[in-house]
C-alpha cells in the first residue's frame, strides 16, 4: 500500500508523517514516532495495555487506525509527567506497588489519568470498573487502588512537585 | 537486630519511574539499524513427518532476506541435560499444532506474514496422542522414537511403610482429581533480538549479542552456544525489562534461538515478537494433571499415610518435565508431619504444546488435591479443618521422611493469623447457605538446593565496585522481571554498607558485564543472590572499614556504617540530615580529586565519624579500587537424600502460606463468588513489605484464576482459546479483596532472614475456595477450574432429583475420570462433532466407544 501524508497531535506536539492509511496507531507511536511506552499484549483488542487517551478518552490504539485520528489530541504515556517530575499517579504506582513487571502500567497509567479527570473522588468501586478494561498479570489489582488513593490524596496534600526540588 | 535503615522499608522499585513513564524499554521497544522483523511458519498438525520445504516462492518476495529452516540449526538443545529433544526449527518432524517450521526475515511484519505464506512445506500426518492416559501405552507412532509408551520418566517412591500406614488409619479418602491446563499469560509477549558484530580480525561475523525477554540469561546464552556451536565467549545476552514471565520465560523459548539462526543467515539484526496466539502455543506452563489422593489419619486427626498417583500431561517436549513430575511428589513433605509416603508419579508426552514451569511448578495441582482430601478426613472425623492441621505441624528443625531439611517453620502463626482474621471460629458453620469458609495451606522452595546442571560452581555470584565517585555499583546476574529483584539487592547492599539507596547503581543480567546467577526460578533469588549481595558488600564493607580505623584511629569493628557515614559506635554523628537515608548526603570538595584528605582532616572537628565518600577515598588512597565478591552456594546438608529422584524438592528453605477464603455460591447459575482471601505467607522477613505484599497477592491472584477461570481448552491437539478473551484471566472488577499477612518466622540462612514470597501462596488458594465451596453448598468440586458449569454439574449430581441440563448431562466434576476435550461427546450427550481421524481415541481403543454414549 502507499504511504500517504498524515499530521496526528501527539502529547501537544505535530508531527507529520508517511504511513500506510492501514496502518494502527499503536505501530505509529511505536514505530514511526518511536514512542514505545505504549504496549502491544495481544492480537485481539482484549487486554488493554496499548490504551492512549484521544481526546481525553482511553481508546486502544491497536484498535485505530492511525489515519483516523488526524486531528484529535493524542496523550500517550510519555505526555503524563509534566514539568519534568512524575505525576502524582506515576509516583503513587511506584509508591504503593500498583506495578510491579511494568508491562501493563502505561495503559493503566492513561486509564486512571482519564478516570480521575471525570471523576476526581472516586469510590473503590469506581476504580474497579474503571480499570477493568485493562488486565494486569502481577498484581493482582489491589496495591493499584491504594495507589489511585494516594494519588488522589498526595495531589489535595501537597499540590505538584517543582522540578529540581527533592523531598 | 531489627534497627534496620533500608531493610523492611515500605519503598518504591528502584526501576518504577521507567515502568510509570514508558521510558523503560523492553525487548520489542529495541532497534537497530537495518534491523529485520522474524516471523515463524508454525504447524498445522499436531504430529507429521516433514517431507518437503520450499522457500523459494517466499525467497522472491521483495523484502524478504533470508527464510531458515530446521536444517540450519539442526542441533538439539532442553532446558535439563537429560531432555535434550528440541530443535529450534522442526528437523524431521513436528510434534504439535504451533510447532515450529520456518522462519522469514524480512524489512518489515506485513513483507513477512505475506512471505509465510509463500513456503511450501509438504506433511505425511502420523497418528497424534491427545489424552496422556492414552499416551502411555504407545507401542507406535511414538512421539519421540528414545521414549517408548510416550512416557518421558516415571518415578515410583516409598518413604516408611505406606501400607501399614493405611492399615492403621482409622478414616481413609481416596480419589481422584483432575487439575485442567493453565499458562502464565504474561502480559508482555516473548520477544528476541539478535545481533552479529563484524569482527575487525577475521573481517567475517564475530561476537553475537542477543537482547531477549528471559528469567534465565545464562541457560540462554549456554543454549545458544549449543545450537550455534560458538564459544560462550563470542555470545553476550542481555536482559532488557521483562513484562512478567512466572515460569513462562525460565527455559529458551525456540524464538530465542531462531532470531540468533535467522540473524546469522541473514548477516543482518533479526527481532522476533511473539503474537498472543504464538505465546499459547509456545506454552511450557502447568499440565493438566490427574491425582489420585490417598490419605489416611487416626481417630484424633493424626495422618499416618498419603499416597498420590500423579500423571502430568507433559505435550510434546520434555522441558522442565522430570522436575515437574518430581516436584509433584516431593513437595508432599515438609508442610505437614506425614510418616509414611508412597508416590507414584508419571511424566507422557503427548502432541500438544510442551508445558514447563509455571509459578509453584509441580507442587500445585498436587496441593489441590492434597488439602481438599485433608478437609475430607476432618470432616469424616468431625474435626475442625483449621485443627486437623494444626494437630499435624512438623516440629523443626527436622527433616522429614523424604530427605527434606525444614529449619524455620512459620506455618503454625500462618494458620493463627488466618483464622483470627478472617473471623473463622464466629462465623463458620454460622454462614447462611450458600456462603462458606475454607482453609488451605500450602508452601514452596526457597530455591532448588541442588542446580539444574550439576557443577560446584556457586548458584549466584555478586560483584561490588565503588569508585572515586561514592557510587556503589553492583553487577548481579540476577533478572529482574518484576518480582523486584534490583530492589531486593539495592537494599541489600545499602543496608550493610550503610549509604543511601540512591548511591546503589544496579547493573543486571548481562553476561559480559555479571557474574553467573543461575535464573529466576524456584524462587531462589532473594535468598541466593541475596546473601552473595550480602557477601560482596560486606567484604567491600571490610576494605573501608579498615582504611576509616587507621584514620579515626580505632578498631575496624567498633565502626558502625550507617545513614552515609561511618562513625565510632559511641559517636553520634551531628550531620543534619543523619536521619534522612534515602537522600544522597554530602561531598568532599576538592579532596576528592586531590587524594589526601590529611590536610583538610586537620582543621576539622570529629575524628569520630566520616562520610560514606570520605571512607571510600580513605580505602581507595590505601587499597587501590574497591571491589568485593560474594558468592552462594547451598549447604550440602540440605541438598536432600539419595535416592532416584532425591535431587527435586530439596531446599535450603520453605516458605510456608495459609489461606482463608470466603466464597458465595450462586446455586441457580453456578456461579463461585469469592469476597475476600486472608492469605498469610512466611517469608522469613519481609525486606520490602510492599513488594512482599505484592507478591503475595499476585501468587493468590493467579491461583484464584486458576480456580475460577482459567483452562486451556483442546479439540484433538488444537488449542480453542489462545487469546485473553476466551483463556479467561481475573479483570479488576472479577478479583477480590485479598489480604496479605506478612509472617516472618527469621530464616537462619536466608539474607537478613528473608526466603520467598512469589511462588508458596499460590497453590493454597485453590483448595482454599473448593474447600469454602463445599461449606457453602455441600459439594466437593475435584475438577478445577470450578467453572459455573461445573459448580451445577455438582449441584444437580448432589440433587439427583432436580431439573437435568443436557449440557452438562454425564459429567460430574465431584467424580471425575478423565479429560474431556472441547466439543468432544462429554459435554454433549449423543452428538457432538466427530473425532479427528487421526485420534488414537477412534482407532479401536476401548474407551473410544465409551466416550461417544
Amino acid at each position: 500500500m502507499k504511504k500517504e501524508l498524515l499530521e496526528l497531535k501527539v502529547n501537544g506536539r505535530r508531527h507529520e508523517l508517511a504511513i500506510e492509511p492501514s496502518k494502527l496507531l499503536l505501530d505509529v507511536l511505536r514505530q514511526d514516532l518511536g514512542l514505545t511506552g505504549s504496549k502491544r499484549g495481544c492480537d485481539d483488542s482484549s487486554c488493554g495495555a496499548c490504551t492512549v487517551l484521544v481526546e481525553g478518552v482511553p481508546m486502544m490504539s491497536c484498535t485505530l487506525l492511525a489515519a483516523s485520528c488526524e486531528g484529535q489530541e493524542i496523550t500517550t504515556v510519555e505526555g503524563v509527567a509534566e514539568h519534568g517530575a512524575l505525576a502524582a499517579i506515576q509516583k503513587a504506582y511506584g509508591d504503593w506497588g500498583g506495578a510491579q513487571c511494568g508491562y501493563c502500567t502505561p495503559g493503566f497509567m492513561m486509564t486512571v489519568k482519564a478516570l480521575l479527570a471525570a471523576n476526581p473522588d472516586p469510590t473503590e468501586d469506581e476504580i474497579r470498573h474503571a480499570l477493568s478494561g485493562n488486565l494486569c498479570r502481577c498484581t493482582g489489582y489491589t496495591q493499584m487502588y491504594q495507589a489511585v488513593k494516594g494519588a488522589i490524596e498526595a495531589e489535595q496534600k501537597g499540590g505538584k512537585q517543582e522540578a529540581g526540588s527533592r523531598k | 537486630m531489627t534497627d534496620f535503615s533500608i531493610i523492611g522499608r515500605r519503598i518504591a522499585m528502584v526501576d518504577a519511574a521507567g515502568k510509570t513513564t514508558g521510558a523503560g524499554k523492553y525487548t520489542d521497544d529495541l532497534t537497530l539499524p537495518g534491523m529485520l522483523i522474524g516471523k515463524i511458519l508454525h504447524s498445522p498438525y499436531p504430529h507429521a513427518r516433514i517431507k518437503r520445504i520450499d522457500a523459494t516462492r517466499a525467497l522472491e518476495l521483495e523484502g524478504v532476506v533470508a527464510v531458515v529452516t530446521g536444517k540450519d540449526a539442526p542441533n538439539k538443545y532442553g532446558i535439563l541435560p537429560v531432555g535434550h529433544d528440541e530443535t529450534a526449527l522442526a528437523v524431521d518432524k513436528v510434534r504439535y499444532v504451533g510447532d515450529n517450521v520456518a522462519c522469514v526475515a524480512a524489512v518489515d511484519e506485513p513483507t513477512a506474514e505475506k512471505a509465510l505464506e509463500l513456503i511450501e512445506v509438504e506433511y505425511e500426518p502420523l497418528p497424534a496422542w491427545f489424552d496422556p492416559e492414552e499416551s502411555m501405552k504407545a507401542e507406535r507412532d511414538l512421539i519421540h522414537e528414545n521414549r517408548p509408551h510416550n512416557l518421558e520418566k516415571d518415578y515410583h517412591h516409598i518413604f516408611g511403610d505406606p501400607e501399614k500406614g493405611f492399615a492403621e488409619a482409622d478414616c481413609v479418602r481416596q480419589a481422584r482429581y483432575i487439575a485442567n491446563e493453565v499458562t502464565h499469560a504474561a502480559m508482555e509477549p516473548h520477544s528476541t533480538l539478535a545481533s552479529f558484530e563484524l569482527d575487525p580480525h577475521t573481517g567475517a561475523l564475530g561476537r553475537l549479542t542477543v537482547w531477549s525477554s528471559t528469567q534465565v540469561p545464562y541457560y540462554l546464552q549456554h543454549k545458544l552456544s549449543l545450537v550455534l556451536e560458538m564459544p560462550m565467549s563470542q555470545i553476550r545476552v542481555i536482559k532488557p525489562l521483562v513484562g512478567g514471565g512466572f515460569g513462562g520465560k525460565s527455559e529458551v523459548i525456540p524464538l530465542e534461538i531462531i532470531a540468533a539462526v535467522a540473524a546469522r543467515v541473514a548477516q543482518a539484526p533479526v527481532k522476533i515478537t511473539y503474537t498472543r496466539e504464538e505465546v499459547f502455543w509456545a506454552h511450557r506452563g502447568r499440565p493438566r494433571t490427574i491425582i489420585d489422593m490417598e490419605l489416611g489419619a487416626k481417630q484424633d486427626g493424626r495422618l499416618t499415610a498419603v499416597a498420590a498417583r500423579v500423571v502430568q500431561d507433559g505435550g510434546a517436549y520434555c522441558s522442565y518435565g522430570v522436575v515437574s513430575i518430581l516436584y509433584s511428589g516431593a513437595l508432599l513433605g515438609a508442610i505437614y508431619d506425614i510418616p509414611n509416603v508412597r508416590w507414584d508419579g508419571y511424566r507422557v508426552l503427548t502432541n500438544k504444546p510442551a508445558c514447563g514451569a509455571m509459578r509453584g511448578h509441580g507442587t500445585v495441582n498436587v496441593r489441590f488435591a492434597f488439602e481438599s482430601a485433608l478437609d475430607e478426613v476432618a470432616g469424616a472425623l468431625a474435626l475442625d479443618p483449621a485443627e486437623i492441621r494444626r494437630i499435624n505441624l512438623l516440629k523443626p528443625p527436622c527433616i522429614t521422611v523424604n530427605n527434606l531439611r525444614v529449619t524455620s517453620y512459620g506455618l503454625p502463626e500462618c494458620i493463627e493469623k488466618v483464622v483470627e482474621r478472617s473471623g473463622w471460629r464466629e462465623r463458620r458453620g454460622r454462614l447462611p447457605r450458600g456462603r462458606g469458609l475454607g482453609i488451605g495451606c500450602s508452601h514452596y522452595v526457597s530455591g532448588a538446593a541442588n542446580s539444574i546442571i550439576r557443577s560446584d560452581m556457586p548458584h549466584s555470584t555478586v560483584n561490588i565496585k565503588i569508585d572515586r565517585d561514592g557510587g556503589v555499583v553492583v553487577y548481579t546476574g540476577a533478572s529482574e522481571i518484576g518480582q523486584g529483584s534490583d530492589t531486593m539487592t539495592a537494599q541489600i547492599a545499602a543496608e550493610v554498607l550503610g549509604c543511601t539507596l540512591q548511591r546503589v547503581k544496579i547493573v543486571a543480567a548481562d553476561t559480559d558485564l555479571t557474574p553467573i546467577d543461575i535464573g529466576s526460578y524456584s524462587s531462589r533469588v532473594t535468598f541466593m543472590a541475596g546473601n552473595a549481595t550480602l557477601r560482596a558488600a560486606e567484604e567491600v564493607k571490610k576494605q573501608i572499614a579498615s582504611a576509616a580505623a587507621r584514620k579515626m584511629n580505632c578498631a575496624a569493628e567498633d565502626l558502625i556504617f550507617r545513614n552515609d557515614r561511618v562513625f565510632k559506635r559511641d559517636a553520634m554523628p551531628s550531620a543534619p540530615s543523619a536521619g534522612d537515608s534515602s537522600a544522597v548526603a554530602g561531598h568532599v570538595e576538592g579532596q576528592i580529586l586531590r587524594g589526601s584528605l590529611q590536610q583538610k582532616r586537620k582543621e576539622e572537628a570529629p575524628k569520630d565519624w566520616m562520610t560514606f565518600e570520605e571512607a571510600v577515598v580513605a580505602a581507595i588512597d590505601f587499597h587501590g579500587a574497591l571491589t568485593g565478591t560474594g558468592s552462594y552456594a547451598p549447604p550440602a546438608e540440605a541438598r536432600g537424600g539419595s535416592h532416584k529422584g532425591g535431587g527435586v524438592g530439596p531446599s535450603p528453605s520453605y516458605s510456608y502460606s495459609a489461606q482463608v477464603a470466603d466464597v458465595s455460591v450462586d446455586e441457580e447459575t453456578g456461579e463461585v463468588t469469592v469476597h475476600k482471601i486472608w492469605a498469610a505467607h512466611d517469608c522469613g522477613r519481609a525486606l520490602n513489605p510492599v513488594s512482599v505484599e505484592g507478591q503475595i497477592i499476585g501468587s493468590v491472584w493467579m491461583g484464584l484464576g486458576q480456580a475460577l477461570e482459567e483452562e486451556m481448552v483442546w479439540k484433538d491437539g488444537l488449542l480453542m482459546n489462545p487469546g485473553l478473551l476466551e483463556y479467561r484471566s481475573p479483570s479488576a472488577i472479577e478479583s477480590p479483596e485479598i489480604e496479605p499477612i506478612i509472617v516472618e518466622s527469621i530464616d537462619p540462612e536466608g539474607p537478613f532472614g528473608a526466603k520467598e514470597c512469589s511462588e508458596g501462596s499460590l497453590a493454597a488458594t485453590i483448595p482454599a475456595i473448593s474447600n469454602a465451596i463445599y461449606d457453602a453448598v455441600g459439594i466437593r468440586l475435584r475438577e478445577v477450574p470450578f467453572t459455573p458449569e461445573r459448580v451445577l454439574a455438582a449441584l444437580r449430581a448432589r440433587d439427583a432429583a432436580a431439573k437435568k441440563l443436557d449440557l452438562t448431562e454425564g459429567v460430574d466434576p465431584t467424580a471425575p475420570t478423565r479429560f474431556r476435550e472441547h466439543g468432544g461427546a462429554l459435554w454433549f450427550k449423543g452428538k457432538g462433532p466427530k473425532r479427528h481421524e487421526l485420534d488414537q481415541a477412534v482407532a479401536g481403543n476401548p474407551h473410544g466407544s465409551s466416550a461417544d454414549d
